[in-house]
Order: structure tokens, then sequence, then C-alpha cells
């Protein structure tokens, strides 16, 4: 295998001019929606709203004003987390969903024939179906560029390095580095998230640098795989399948007991 | 804060699933009431063992087509069976959709040997082999297996829904048990409703009746086990989906539960009968379903924000 590589999304210095959700969909030929009709959400500068199946970036805004001139925008280019540990991978049914040679997670979308599961299983929300391909499609990392060593489309596009690629454990390095910078300056509130190998499923091979709670970005602060679910869930529903059997077998055998008294009863009844 | 997985998005399973999760569990549930009164009924039971195959046959065909028009490529379901790039069998015991589709395969496969069966046993079928499937040693082989597999379709769908990151589905691990148990109660529901109507004085009903009583105990003790595990992430019931969780107990369990155990003949001068609780029992087991996939389906994350009903 080759490297584990990624991307680290500095968020500080991300100036939500949304080049990367335009490179991504150039690059990958994702369709525009609604016909390329205009759709204004009225939410901030964000018109995209969601990761998608033909979204495979997404620049959140968050506008934190309590007063005019008093608090600060958060800007976070938003992507799939390429989780070491990945529920979509976990659940697919049809081996559609596979981690490449750069520890990356793609859908190959001639295997996928939509069931969805893994939009379910995302700890993220980061899966949709393609309503063109009708599978369901994310950010692949671009696989296809990664192969012939070219960087993604997105972080190449980035004009600030908000968005920067390369192998993981150099990422984490240079991020742990720039908290500590952030922190020197002031910002307290900087954290990683995801880049800890020890933490939720395993780490993320796309990880950021958040300046406040996982919530206020709209991240899960602590993901987790929908297999955790499974041995407890799968028991119990055994253990209830036992019952209604054992409930059925008594049913039966009230109901034997009372052909046998019926039985007993009808010659007693004859002799009188 | 909302719980975790509230920061996700919905997989848009919706009508079709929800009427699959329905049929596919009564499917199940009436092939093991028929196999269990196969095993140690009556000989005068068969009337309604043949029919509770009938229906399991016909559900499991409906249950197929409703998966397969739900796919977003209907052509390529057969990539849940088989690796199309290799060829070579494709099964993750780990994924409750790959083994479910399995699942619903080899349920498909004895329903079909036990519905034969049935029709040669009320003369719609003269096919000697069709005679073997309705005898010993097969007859019992098909019971057997085809009634763990229907257990297994009744209850795979709860796991699969918490085999996820999704409200409600995900917050708890209670739903497979749950959707067992509403499986089991309304296959008996369908049984009893469509035996008083084809079977003059059928043999079983009043051991079906007594049989859905006891389940739907048990089921309204494992609704109730469910929603307190649920926790935070109840929450998603705090709107209109709330009342009618609310009246899926009351119509759904409480008024038969009444009924069966005679506290309740009347309501506004019509007489209730078992034919009414069971038509109650089988209302609930839908809306029961309905009720626990659109409030977690309704939750997404818009923006940076978590919407919900």
């Amino acid at each position: 295998m080759a490297e584990p590589m990624g991307f680290f999304t500095d968020t500080t210095v991300c100036i939500g001019c949304k080049a990367c959700e335009v490179a991504c969909k150039n690059w990958n030929q994702l369709p525009a929606r609604a016909g390329g009709q205009p759709e204004m959400s009225g939410q901030s500068y964000d018109n995209t709203l969601r990761l998608g199946g033909s979204t495979w970036r997404h620049v959140k805004f968050i506008e934190q004003f309590d007063a005019p001139y008093e608090g600060r925008w958060l800007m976070l280019s938003d992507v799939c987390k390429h989780c070491v540990q990945a529920g979509c991978l976990e659940v697919c049914p049809t081996g559609a969903i596979i981690r490449t040679e750069f520890d990356t997670v793609v859908i190959q979308s001639d295997v996928c024939n939509g069931c969805r599961t893994c939009i379910a299983a995302c700890p993220f929300g980061v899966i949709d179906i393609n309503e063109v391909s009708g599978t369901a499609q994310k950010c692949t990392l671009c696989y296809d560029r990664m192969s012939v060593g070219l960087e993604p489309a997105c972080s190449k596009a980035c004009p600030t390095d908000s968005i920067q690629f390369g192998p993981i454990e150099e990422l984490r390095q240079r991020a742990a580095a720039r908290v500590e910078q952030l922190k020197a300056a002031g910002e307290t509130r900087a954290r990683l998230y995801g880049a800890d190998p020890e933490g939720p499923v395993g780490g993320l091979n796309a990880f950021f640098l958040l300046v406040d709670e996982p919530e206020v970005y709209g991240l899960p602060r602590e993901p987790e795989l929908p297999s955790r679910n499974l041995t407890t869930s799968a028991a119990l529903s055994v253990a209830g399948a036992a019952v209604v059997g054992a409930v059925g077998l008594v049913t039966l055998r009230h109901r034997r007991m009372q052909d046998v008294a019926e039985k007993e009863a009808t010659p007693e009844e004859q002799a009188h | 804060m909302p719980p975790d997985t509230f920061f996700t998005q919905p997989p848009h399973w919706q009508w079709y699933i929800i009427f699959y999760f329905f049929v596919g569990g009564i499917a199940g549930g009436c092939f093991f009431l028929s196999a269990l009164l196969q095993l140690f009924g009556r000989p005068d039971d068969r009337p309604i063992i043949r029919l509770g195959y009938y229906i399991a046959f016909v559900g499991v065909a409906i249950s197929g087509i409703l998966l397969i028009v739900d796919l977003g490529r209907p052509d390529r379901f057969w990539h849940m069976m088989i690796q199309n790039k290799t060829g070579r069998p494709m099964f993750k015991y780990w994924s409750p959709m790959s083994v479910g589709a399995w699942g619903l395969m080899l349920f498909g496969g004895f329903s079909f040997l036990a519905a034969l069966g049935a029709a040669y046993g009320d003369g719609r079928l003269r096919w000697r082999l069709a005679g073997r499937l309705a005898e010993p040693p097969l007859s019992t082989i098909i019971a057997l297996a085809g009634g763990v597999m229907g257990f297994f379709l009744a209850g795979y769908t709860g796991v699969l829904l918490s085999v996820t990151n999704r409200p409600i589905w995900a917050d708890s691990s209670w739903l497979g048990i749950l959707y067992l148990l509403s499986a089991a109660s309304s296959a008996a529901a369908v049984l009893i409703l469509l035996a008083r109507r084809q079977i003059p004085d059928a043999a079983g009903l009043d051991g079906l009746e007594r049989f859905d009583k006891y389940v739907l105990v048990l089921e309204l003790v494992a609704l109730a086990i469910f929603l307190i595990t649920l926790g935070s992430a109840s929450r998603a019931f705090l709107n209109a989906w709330g009342a009618v969780l609310l009246l899926v107990v009351v119509a759904g369990i409480l008024v038969p539960l009444l009924i069966g155990f005679g506290r309740m003949r009347q309501f506004r001068g019509r007489t209730l009968t078992a034919g009414t609780a069971a038509a109650l029992v089988l209302l609930g087991g839908f809306m029961l379903r309905v009720v626990t996939i659109f409030p977690s389906e309704q939750v997404s994350v818009v923006g940076s924000r978590v919407v919900r009903p």
C-alpha cells in the first residue's frame, strides 16, 4: 500500500470563496442541481446547504454575531472524511465501497445498486444518491488524479491553502504546529477534529482545525461505527424469537390441555 | 445539543421500505405460525396452516418486488448476491443488508416449497413432487428451516435500522426485537382476519387469539423499553409524530388487549369482536413502522444546523 494520503482543512484561513466546490464539480463532471436554475437558500452565503451525490465539497458558513461588529464568521469546506474505520464500507452489501491503496474510501459506481444503506451508516451525512447515475456517490479524494501523482482538484484550487493535501503523518505534524501557533496568538479555542488515530473511528484521513465545538460546524462530537449496535440488537432479536416461540408452544399446550379436559369430562357426563 | 446521530443525512427509506417491513414481517410471522401448528398442532389445523403458507409466499414475493423497485438501480439488484466484477458470491455477515438479502432469498425458497405443499394439500395441485413436499420428512424440514428464516425476516429489519447512524434507529438496540414482536402479532392478526372469512368454524382460531394477546403484551413492554433507551434522541418525537405514536400504543396495542381480555366489549353501541381487535393490531403494526421511520427520515443537517420535524 502506498502511504496514507488525505486532507488537512484549516478552517481559520478559509475565506468562503467556494473555489473547492467549483473545482470539484468541474473535475469530476458533477451535474448542477435543478438543471442549473439558481436556488437561493436564504441561509448566509450558503446555497449548497449539504454534501450529496453531486456535491462532494460544501463550504459551510456560520455567522456568530451577537451584535453588529461583534462576532466572527466561521467557514469550513466540508468533504468526505475518509474514515480509517469507515461505517459506509462496513455496511455496503454489494462490495461497491472499497479502501484504496492510499487509505481512502471510494464508491465504485459500476457496482453500487443504490440501496442507500451507506447513506444511513455514515456518521457525518456525507453520502447521497447521484440522481444521474442512480447510485450513491461522494468524494473519491480524486482517486484518478492521485493515481497519476496529481493533487486533488479542490486542494489544488484552494487559494489560501485552507485545504492541504499530503501524507497523513506530515499533515498531522503541520496541523499540531498550527494549533500551537493559534493558541500562542490568543485563539484558545483552536483544536483538531479527527486527527487522533486513537480517537473516534480510528481517525479521519480528512481532518479539520476548528475554533469552536464540533456541533457548531454541524459535526458529531463522537462519530461512531454503525456496527456498535449489531451484537446487542441481533442478540435481543434472537431472544425475542425464542420468547415468541415459547409463547406459541405454551398456547398450543394450553389448547391441548383443554382438549384432554374435554375428553375426560365427556365419559363422566355420559355416566350421569 | 442533540445526540450525534442527528448530525447525519436520511437514506430516503420511505413508503416502499415501510410496506416491505410490514409485509415481510407478516410473511415471516405467518410462516412461523403455520410451521408451529404443523409441527405441534392438531389435524384440523390444516386449513389455517395452508392459509399461513400461502400468505408467506405471496408476502415474500411482494417484498422482493418492493425492495427491487426501491433501489436506485433496480437492474443491479443481483449485485447483493453476486459480485458483478468477479462472479463470486457476495456476502458480509456483519452487514444486515447483505445478510437480509440472502435471508429473504432463502425464505422465499422455503415459502415457495411450503406453498407448493399446501396447494397439494388442498387439492389445487396434483403434482407428485408437491405431494412429497406436503409429507414428512420434507415438510418437517421445510417447516423448521422456513420457520427460523421467518423469524429472521421479521427481526432483521429492525436490526438493519439500528446498524446505522440515524436518529431513533441507531439510538436504541430494541428496534429489532420490537419489529419481530410486532411482526408476530400482525401475522396472527392477518391469519385471524382471513381465517374468520374463508374457513368457517376454523379450528385454531382461539389459540391464535390467545397467542396474539400474549405477544401484544410483550410488544407493549418492548416498545416502552425502546422509548426509554432512546434517551435524549426521543426529542425526535416532540412533534405531531409523538401524537401518532400515542395513537399506535392506544389503538394498536391497548384497545386490542382490552378486547382480548374481555374488558371492552362495546364501543358506541357497536360490538367489538376478535376481528375488530385483529384489524386494530394490523393497523397498529403498520403505523408502528411509519412512526419509527418518518420522524428519523425527517431529521437532517441543513447548512450547519440540525433540522427536525
